[in-house]
């Protein structure tokens, strides 16, 4: 899970203070798993270091940090390229993908483009598996299987996910 | 023709499809895109009010693996049976090695299905009253082939498929592994141009439907046979060199490179 990049996504959405930011990731990312404020106001940091968002002066009121921050030209380039990219296929991926598919929707993005990328991205590993077990040792083909397996559970998912993405753009606009 | 001479002329040809097929495997390591033997060019195709292909496009080279996949009723099957002519589509265009298929006559298409393309389906549909040998043998007589030479081919398919002691079995007296391969050597006899297989392994277990797809790869290789695969299972799409996707009637991620016509 990249959080300077949720965060950045989340930021392309609207400026926001840090703890409206950690708020809405743990509503949508968090998943009874809730981002430490700490971990929060040190990735804005490095975020703002880096150039990818500014931080506005203080504003008054309550909490350990009232900056606003806003996403620049360089963080929405780089959210863009984040979110065209297919993950690299691996077993347990579904929680990044999940992300991408939600920040897609929130940004206006075609998460169906993303989810079709993803899915050829699978289906090109699952090809170098597949020949791997035709012409590799028993060995080989019981390890390809494995990934066979876990990347087919992936594609289940995409498949799923592709079918409710009209409900899941519900979900997210109403929230 | 002697049997001999016959012999000679099978081994020539056979020698002729393994350079081709090296071919098109080298064809596909490099990526390089390769000449369009078979295409469906914005096909319409409707079952009453129904529409099951909405402006579909779609395109195999030569020696060419394509898996088509897509959910139920996402009209892959509709798009098989119109790249083979068995259903003439509305409207748009289906080519086949330079001709305009779909402007055949039903007569024309037919013979054009018996001697250039074949054909393997979710259940083998084999002739339940006939042997694997007379199963395998049957194309070759319909097309006028001799009788000796049709059994003497049956016979070397099945020993080719690991099947010869099973030549004399009927349907019923056959594995669901076992008739899909029968029906993979009856789909290859004629040694067709394309091979159009339609969820060939959906009523086998998974090993079983491995073992099938290893079959029908390795052997549509070695033919040169280009295969339109359809499927809803990735494990057997990713048996293919690539795949495209069917959606509501319309190709949506052909991951297929625009090639020289």
């Amino acid at each position: 899970m990249s959080v300077p990049l949720t965060l950045l996504g989340l930021l392309e959405r609207e400026p926001s203070h840090g703890y409206d930011l950690k708020r809405e990731y743990d509503i949508f990312f968090g998943r009874g798993k809730p981002l430490p404020f700490g971990q929060v106001y040190a990735t804005l940091g490095r975020l703002a270091r880096d150039g990818k968002a500014v931080a506005g002066d203080s504003e008054p009121g309550s909490g350990p940090d009232r900056k606003r921050y806003t996403i620049t030209g360089l963080g929405t380039t780089e959210v863009e390229a984040w979110l065209t990219e297919p993950v690299e296929p691996e077993p347990h991926l579904q929680t990044l993908l999940f992300t991408k598919v939600v920040l897609s929707i929130m940004l206006g993005r075609s998460a169906e483009h993303y989810l079709d990328t993803q899915r050829a991205a699978h289906l090109g590993r699952m090809r170098e598996l597949t020949e791997l077990k035709r012409s590799g040792s028993t060995a080989d083909a019981l390890l390809a299987d494995h990934g066979l397996f876990h990347l087919e559970a992936d594609l289940r998912w995409i498949d799923v996910t592709s079918a409710r993405l009209s409900a899941l753009a519900d979900m997210v606009r109403a929230a | 023709m002697s049997t001999e001479s016959t012999e000679s002329a099978e081994t020539a040809e056979t020698a002729a499809r393994a350079a081709n097929a090296a071919q098109a495997e080298s064809a596909i390591q490099v990526s390089r895109p390769r000449a369009r033997l078979i295409e469906a060019r914005h096909v319409v195709k409707s079952f009453g009010q129904t529409p099951a292909l909405r402006g579909a496009s779609i395109a195999a080279a030569s020696g060419e693996i394509l898996a088509v996949m897509g959910p139920s009723g996402s009209g892959k099957s509709t798009l098989l049976h119109c790249l083979a002519g068995i259903f003439p589509p509305d409207s748009g265009e289906v080519w086949f090695d330079g001709r305009r298929l779909d402007e055949l006559s039903e007569t024309e298409r037919t013979k054009l299905r018996r001697t250039a393309f074949g054909f393997v389906f979710q259940f083998g549909q084999l002739v339940p009253e006939l042997s694997a040998a007379d199963n395998i043998a049957l194309p070759l007589l319909l097309g006028r082939t001799g009788r000796r030479q049709a059994y003497r081919k049956a016979a070397s398919w099945l020993d080719r498929l690991g099947l010869a002691d099973k030549a004399a079995n009927r349907s019923g007296e056959l594995s669901g592994g076992e008739s899909q391969r029968v029906a993979i050597a009856r789909a290859l006899v004629t040694r067709p141009k394309v091979l159009f297989a339609d969820e060939p392994t959906g009523s086998l277990d998974s090993l079983t439907g491995e073992k099938v797809m290893d079959m029908l790869v390795g052997i549509a290789r070695e033919e040169g046979a280009t295969v339109i695969l359809v499927t809803h299972d990735a494990r057997v799409a990713a048996y293919a060199d690539r795949e495209a996707m069917v959606r509501d009637g319309l190709v949506t991620s052909p991951s297929d490179a625009p090639v020289a016509p």
